[in-house]
């Protein structure tokens, strides 16, 4: 017996009852019972089998692998701390820094000192320790231009939009240099500070109304207003 | 500011109490989400003349280190009257009285938190009482749950909150100030739905054991009604985004 | 003891957009260097406070409640009332701030905004008395922060004076031993109207009614309370570095006429 209570892609709260039956339970979803209910505020989504809430508010959970955008907050004797928007702090290890081998005690800090904002990826990850860092790969290391966002963590997904088309429009439509952390933090890079301004606002406008439709149309016209120049138009998208 | 007088009569002959509610009526409220920048989930609630604050943080690393749990996060409530907040002011030092507040509704709100899912974190809960008149705990529980929901934090469910008394020999639904200071009797009840449980129960006074039954029956019907509320005004913030932003679009096509 | 605090490390980037952007004669928010931010005020929300009022200031919110009581006066002023300013900067407001007795920080918003009141003699302490030596009323004025993002003593001042000139008492009068109240509300006595203006030095930019990442990367700050006929009431220079004579003077300038304007606005909402 599969029964679905709730009206999926729509707002659902804490405790309200999603289903009853054997559903596979997606995020943010439990079971009592033979009753499915929603933990968070967030939308119903049915995949299939699958329910689901995605979260309209919250925080970064870490996840192996993820590309994050943290702040040095404190320079160890054998590494850093960093600050990524998380429940825990996480630690960024001296040996995974590219170049030779276990820096220095005194050089660590003119690596990253304290403030300073690292594009880093999450190595490890579990519920007895807090999340270890890398900056070994491409892209990643120390930011020191342009302008750094931060929204909700659970806005990230339709930032990027399906197959990347939201962040697409919005790189070729102010001229930014944009790469997403996927803990909310968002690096923007632009030719100049009013491409930088409207890319900020744009990022604040989808964090604001992720939920509703005709989104990406709506910012496509707010960036035209501002009469920044994007990209010259190509035939492909980017 | 002099202390209101004792009201001669609680409740008069046709069972109108002072405020000109019924016996069984609750006083009006008003509940809004997201309404603070900083923290991260908020609610405020209206309840009668109640007016609270309600702040959440987290969940978040745990500060002193010593406090944090290994396998769950630590749930930290602090209830909190403003100065201003009642007939003679109240001096800013914490009494005794809201460090047990504190506890009662800390362990009223901890059943509900998922908090195996954050280890060695912390979730702060600020209530800030700007105005008192009755009844406070409970109106603070239910803005509370609505300001955890607002952080996103994962939840079994919203516990709702509603206190019941006795005034005149009469049980008597979500009592005032001035009806708790002169009644025979006081008891806030806070409550879960779905597991249909009381997470808060405490008495002041003297009741009969059916007077409690009766009492007990008035406040969970007070709750369920409250918890419809407060679901409608979670969802409200989001449905209202979302008709601003789409009557945009509209207006916009047609132009 | 008051020592060097932790600060919260702010991103370094964060810090060099705000500095660049002001150097350009930019904000972060889009304000000119003399601006300040949207400002609304909202008297008489709490009922059981003689005075109260609701101040945001871009996205700082404060809440000021005026309550007057009866009170013995201090043994050198025995012919005066008492007025007591107190701040809390809770928790709940910013995670900057902690549990706990008043923080240096709170102290020293509450000793402004008190001095700027007194000093103003912006309320008549006389009126104040009921019996030379043995009763007064005392005026509670009690900030209380509800939401950080920069600026908060001009927050608390504009909150504080609207509180105060929206304030409503029973007359109190003293027969024998006891204090009796006469039906009828009367306004607090006000003869005076401080307002206080803060600026922030950021790099070798002043500008006004700094916002949280402003503040956090200013190097100094000054408030000057000014009272309605433009002489200064209070002043208090903050942070670590220092201001040139020149940039004083520009300030002390600044401040009669952005004070003059809120001013305006803390009157008309006080009177609604």
């Amino acid at each position: 017996m599969m029964v679905i209570v709730a009206e999926p892609k729509q707002v659902v709260a804490p405790g309200e009852l999603l289903a009853e039956g054997d559903h596979v339970l997606g995020d943010n979803s439990f079971k009592v019972g033979t009753r499915i209910f929603s933990a968070c505020i967030g939308i119903f989504e049915v995949d299939g089998t699958r329910v689901t809430v995605v979260p309209l508010k919250g925080g970064y959970f870490p996840r192996v692998g993820d590309l994050v955008g943290g702040r040095i907050v404190d320079v160890g004797l054998s590494g850093w701390t960093v600050d990524i928007r998380a429940p825990y702090e996480a630690m960024l290890p001296a040996s995974e820094t590219p170049g030779p081998r276990g820096p220095r005690r005194r050089d660590l800090s003119e690596s990253f000192d304290v403030g300073d904002m690292v594009l880093s990826q999450v190595l490890a990850f579990d519920r007895t320790r807090d999340p270890l860092l890398t900056v070994k790969g491409p892209g990643l290391g120390k930011i020191s231009n342009g302008r750094a966002v931060e929204i909700s963590a659970a806005k990230i997904p339709r930032l990027i939009g399906r197959k990347g088309s939201m962040i697409s429009m919005l790189k070729r439509e102010t001229g930014c240099q944009i790469t997403v952390g996927q803990n909310g933090v968002v690096m923007v890079w632009g030719k100049s500070p009013e491409n930088e301004r409207v890319a900020v606002e744009a990022i604040y406008m989808v964090e604001r109304e992720a939920h509703t439709r005709g989104l990406t149309d709506r910012i496509r016209e707010m960036i035209a207003k501002s009469n920044v120049v994007g990209e010259v138009a190509r035939t492909q998208t980017a | 500011m002099p202390e209101p007088k004792q009201p001669e009569k609680l409740i008069d002959d046709k069972g109108i109490r002072i405020d000109g509610r019924r016996l069984d009526q609750l006083r009006p409220i008003k509940l809004e989400v997201g309404i603070l920048d900083k923290a991260d989930g908020s609610a405020y609630i209206e309840q009668g003349k109640n007016k609270i604050l309600v702040g959440v943080y987290g969940p978040r690393e745990a500060h002193p280190k010593h406090i944090a749990l290994p396998d769950r996060a630590v749930l930290r409530c602090r209830y909190r009257m403003a100065p201003f907040s009642v007939d003679e002011r109240k001096n800013p030092a914490p009494s005794r009285r809201e460090m047990e507040l504190s506890k009662v509704i800390r362990e009223s709100l901890e059943s509900v938190v998922l908090t195996d899912l954050y280890p060695r974190t912390t979730i702060d809960v600020f209530i800030e009482v700007l105005q008192s008149d009755g009844g406070s705990r409970c109106a603070g529980i239910t803005a509370a749950s609505l300001a955890l929901a607002d952080a996103g934090i994962p939840m079994r469910e919203l516990v709702a909150a509603c206190a019941v008394g006795k005034i005149q020999g009469h049980m008597a639904l979500d009592l005032s100030d001035a009806e708790d200071k002169y009644g025979e009797a006081d008891l806030p009840v806070a409550w879960v739905p779905n597991a249909n449980l009381v997470t808060l129960l405490q008495m002041d006074g003297i009741l009969t054991p059916n007077e409690f039954e009766k009492g007990l029956t008035m406040a969970l019907d007070a709750c369920k009604t409250i918890h419809g509320m407060q679901q409608e005004a979670l969802k409200k913030k989001y449905l209202v985004i979302k008709e601003v932003a789409e009557e945009r679009e509209e207006t916009e096509v047609v132009a | 003891m008051s020592f060097t605090p932790q600060l919260p490390p702010v991103a370094k980037l964060e810090q060099k957009t705000v500095a660049d952007l002001v150097a350009n004669g930019k904000r972060i928010d889009e304000r000119t260097a003399d601006s300040y931010r949207p400002l609304h005020i909202q008297v008489g929300l709490i009922e059981k406070a003689n005075g109260s009022a609701q101040v945001h200031l871009g996205k700082s919110k404060v809440l000021v409640g005026v309550k007057v009581e009866t009170g013995t006066p201090f043994p050198d002023t025995p012919d005066e009332g008492v007025l007591t300013v107190n701040a809390e900067l809770g928790p709940l407001a910013s995670p900057l701030f902690e549990t706990g007795p008043p923080s240096e920080q709170a102290i020293e918003l509450a000793r402004v905004i008190d001095r700027g009141i007194r000093e103003s003699k912006a309320v008549d302490m006389k009126s104040l008395v009921l019996l030379k030596g043995k009763k007064v009323q005392v005026v509670f004025v009690d900030i209380y922060i509800l939401d950080h993002d920069g600026n908060l003593i001009d927050a608390a001042s504009i909150g504080a004076l609207a509180a105060l000139a929206s304030a409503k008492l029973l007359k109190a009068e003293l027969k024998g031993d006891e204090v009796v109240y006469k039906p009828g509300l009367h306004p607090l006595p006000l003869n005076n109207h401080p307002v206080a203006v803060t600026f922030a030095k950021v790099g070798k930019t002043i500008v006004v009614d700094p916002v949280l990442e402003e503040e956090q990367v200013m190097n100094a700050r000054l408030t000057v309370t000014i009272e309605k006929n433009g002489n200064i009431c209070a002043m208090q220079k903050g942070g670590l570095s220092g201001f040139t004579q020149d940039e004083l003077k520009t300030m002390v300038h600044l401040a009669v006429q952005k004070s003059s304007e809120n001013r305006a606005k803390i009157l008309a909402a006080a009177k609604g």
